[in-house]
């Protein structure tokens, strides 16, 4: 039997977390839900850009600040969390090209510049063709 | 009668060993996440064809999850901050709030959403942009059902006072999961 396992929290744990208002940031987050669904109506793709993604970006770090506490943790954790980050950029960095582009050095994608080449020659009939 | 050894109370990086491990744990998601994701938007920005595949997702029913998970996170908060307070039937109870949350979540999905993409032609098999649609809500599906039936294990002890620390830890894991959604949210149901 451990010395602990009648203590309401294990050692460690004593040290409580600073409660704001809750009910207030999800207001606030529903509140930005909300806009982020009307965005698109406004028919902009720019508008709908920030609408649903800057917005989504907003919403995170409401998220991380005042329920998961980011912003009070160790900064071992701040490091933790943005060397992750730094990953994804560099997967994105250097999948991209590849995934995005038809053609590289000494490499090529014969559908994709046929598709262009097919597109220029016939501009009409090749409207509404996409790469899949 | 044993002390617990110190690694599990209080670890070099200043703070207890759970708390430590949720936070490993999420870092760990995203890069699972943050790899899905990042695939999705390559293809996304050189596919034109995805905008129009998105354009068959329901975003109401994106929006009404997105609410329910919203909901369910504050309800995770709550619960952290009663046992906090030491009021141990309180956190369980928002505890219980937050699993029911995750619970129309899935029900959503999987009773009514996925159904009706698969009935309508749209199944993972499709194209590209419907195999990420599965592949990543289905993920983070598992995700919230995985959290669900922690919570329910988490609960019963701490409406008896005991371990009230998980219910912050599975808080924090669920306020991620409900982060990885709000990105996913955009990406699948407007950005058409």
């Amino acid at each position: 039997m451990s010395l602990h396992d009648h203590a309401p929290v294990e050692p460690g744990y004593e040290e409580h977390t600073h409660h704001g208002n809750y009910v207030k940031i999800w207001a606030i987050l529903v509140v930005l839900l909300f806009v982020s669904v009307a965005g698109p109506f406004f028919g902009h793709p720019v508008v709908t850009l920030i609408t649903a993604f800057g917005i989504a970006i907003v919403k995170a770090y409401l998220v991380a600040k005042n329920f998961m506490h980011i912003n009070v943790a160790p900064r071992y954790v701040a490091y933790l969390i943005g060397t992750m980050l730094m990953f994804m950029l560099l997967f994105f960095a250097g999948a991209s090209p590849d995934v995005m582009k038809s053609t590289g050095t000494n490499w090529m994608k014969p559908a994709w510049v046929a598709a262009h080449a097919e597109a220029v020659a016939h501009p009409a009939a090749a409207h509404g063709t996409h790469h899949e | 009668m044993s002390a617990s050894p110190i690694a599990t109370t209080r670890t070099a990086a200043g703070m207890p060993t759970g708390r430590l491990a949720v936070w490993w744990v999420i870092a760990s998601e995203i890069v699972i996440f943050g790899g899905l994701l990042g695939s999705y938007i390559m293809f996304r920005l050189s596919h034109d064809a995805f905008a129009e595949h998105a354009a068959h997702t329901n975003t109401w029913i994106g929006a009404v999850n997105t609410l329910v998970l919203l909901t369910s996170s504050l309800f995770a908060v709550l619960g952290h901050k009663a046992a906090d307070a030491g009021d141990g039937p309180k956190a369980a109870k928002f505890l219980y709030l937050t699993a029911l949350g995750g619970l129309i979540f899935a029900g959503i999905k999987f009773g009514f959403e996925w159904p009706t993409e698969i009935a309508r032609g749209f199944t993972i098999s499709s194209n590209t942009f419907w195999s990420f649609y599965y592949t990543a809500a289905g993920i983070h599906a598992a995700h919230v059902v995985g959290g669900v039936i922690i919570m329910l294990i988490i609960a019963p002890r701490a409406k008896r006072n005991l371990d009230l620390q998980r219910v912050e830890l599975i808080g924090l894991y669920w306020h991620f999961v409900d982060v990885v959604w709000i990105f996913l949210f955009p990406l699948l149901y407007i950005a058409k």
